[in-house]
């Protein structure tokens, strides 16, 4: 809603306090600039011997190998498990049979419901810690796979119902099968629509593999846990480091959602995910939303 | 399952301590979302871009690393919040991790109340404003009577899920050291190895209640503010 609807247009001293709080405004950002700045200097934190380990190749190997492409394995080796458990359960849920409705009901609930972390140092004690049959990166990728495909379920289950429910009919007339109408004429078309709200997950999944650092599991956070506690001063620089990667492979995976978002939903609105862990409810926004 | 039931009183403190945590930044993040989503609609354009810029940053970084800043970065450049142990307010005080812990919440929080929040804003027709002005009703008027009711109710869908994430999210704090739900989980797996999968439903179901509470309370304010259309 624009704002302009609200307002009758801005005479010229209304023009004047809008000058006026502009300047105010970056007068006080800069400010605030300036203070962590100054604050980060008198604290000696920029000092090239804290980021020497950034522009060191060991280093960056370290980081970008051991860490970046061990956090992506993790995220993209999530997502596919996730795609299988949500297809599944997400079927499972409209289901005309009530002992294939309620038992996916509950698998989808108790998942989307457990902390993310919580199910990873489960997984990590059940089947990995001392000599277990694991690594504590298949055990991040266990918890990614339950949590992310539980809501993928109800991403599914919303994207199969927002097809046209005359498509549905049309294939009932034509003497279709439950199966096939589901397999022909339903999720082609729920795929392609809540194709970007499956990248957003992608994000999710990425975000959510830092939390392998609780159960050392190799990634991005935990080769940054590494490198603070071998140099034992330069925590600012590495954390600083660490949240500008993430965020930087996170735009990119948004602008990709965007894309898909133009090129196959079109400027419709996104299917509606409430409750579904979408942090924009599908409200509004494009649905490139992010659970935190 | 005996090892959560005789350590029930540590099972019931742990979950008060995830509730406290999920209850102090939940309100703190209402707080300084609602700050950030007027900023994002207002008329300053340095402003708007200003919370765009952290609404963006926040939302895209784990939390997992905002916690590193504020658990172990922050110390180093002089903020370690240890000044709070020394106050007490009715015989309670908290603990320096606890607020860091909140703090780190509150802040990633609020990215996602504000984006909650002008959804809501969004979520009402241009349509309704222009009547509202076509009517002759002024700026306030149309707010009060027209825009901020439907987006309260639009509201209130995409706030639960943040609320719900929130309520999950406490668990992070976890790995610097609070001894909320998920870090005793972690305890009680050390000391019974035998009964891990008890151990881990029991407190799944702690966090399933607090889920399930907060959204049965958003069906209800949402069914309260029902309109037949």
């Amino acid at each position: 809603m624009a704002g302009s609807v609200l307002y009758d247009a801005p005479g010229p001293r209304t023009v004047a306090r809008h000058r006026l709080y502009t300047l105010l405004s970056v007068v006080a950002l800069a400010v605030f600039l300036l203070l962590v700045v100054w604050k980060l200097d008198s604290e000696g934190q920029l000092e090239y011997d804290l980021w020497e380990p950034f522009v060191t190749p060991d280093y960056l190997e370290a980081l970008f190998v051991d860490g970046l492409l061990n956090t992506l394995l993790m995220a993209f080796g999530a997502i596919p498990g996730a795609v299988i458990f949500g297809v599944v359960f997400g079927v499972g849920k409209l289901s005309d049979h009530w002992f294939l409705r309620w038992p996916s009901w509950l698998v989808v609930e108790f998942w989307r419901a457990v902390p993310v972390l919580l199910s990873m140092i489960f997984w990590y004690y059940l089947l990995s810690i001392g000599d277990g049959p694991l690594s504590a990166l298949q055990c991040v990728i266990i918890a990614l796979t339950l949590y992310n495909g539980a809501v993928l379920a109800e991403v599914f289950r919303a994207g199969i119902l927002a097809v046209p429910k005359g498509q549905v009919e049309a294939a009932y007339a034509i003497g279709m099968r439950k199966t096939q109408v589901m397999t022909t004429i339903q999720l082609p078309q729920a795929v392609k629509i809540m194709l970007p709200a499956l990248v957003s997950q992608c994000v999710v999944a990425l975000k959510d593999t830092s939390l392998g650092y609780a159960i050392t599991a190799p990634g991005l956070t935990y080769i940054g846990e590494q490198i603070y506690t071998e140099f034992r001063v330069n925590q600012v620089p590495t954390a600083i480091v660490l949240a500008a990667l993430y965020i930087g492979v996170n735009l990119i995976l948004t602008a990709i959602a965007h894309w898909l978002q133009r090129k196959y939903v079109g400027e419709r609105n996104p299917i509606d995910l409430t409750r579904v862990g979408n942090q924009q409810g599908g409200a509004a926004g494009g649905g490139m939303a992010a659970v935190p | 399952m005996e090892a959560v039931f005789t350590n029930f009183d540590e099972y019931l403190k742990a979950f008060g301590l995830t509730l406290a945590l999920f209850a102090v930044s939940g309100v703190a993040s209402l707080i300084w979302g609602l700050v950030l989503a007027t900023l994002r609609v207002g008329p300053v354009a340095v402003m708007r871009a200003a919370a765009a810029v952290y609404v963006t940053l926040f939302r895209n970084t784990p939390l997992l690393v905002i916690f590193i800043f504020m658990a172990v970065a922050a110390p180093k450049l002089g903020y370690n919040f240890r000044f709070v142990e020394d106050v007490e307010v009715f015989g309670w005080n908290v603990s320096a991790f606890f607020v860091r812990s909140c703090i780190a919440l509150t802040l990633y929080t609020s990215a996602f109340v504000c984006e909650a929040f002008r959804s809501g804003v969004n979520a009402v027709p241009v349509g309704q404003a222009e009547a509202a002005r076509a009517v002759g009703m002024t700026f306030m008027q149309s707010m009060r009577h027209i825009v901020l009711p439907q987006a309260g109710r639009a509201v209130i869908p995409p706030m639960a899920s943040v609320e719900i994430a929130l309520a999950k999210n406490t668990s992070v704090a976890a790995v610097f050291g609070i001894a909320e739900a998920t870090a005793t989980m972690r305890g009680l797996n050390n000391d019974h190895a035998d009964q891990r999968i008890q151990i881990f439903i029991l407190f799944a179901i702690g966090y399933i209640v607090i889920v399930e509470i907060i959204s049965l309370l958003s069906h209800l304010m949402e069914r309260r503010s029902r309109v037949a259309y």
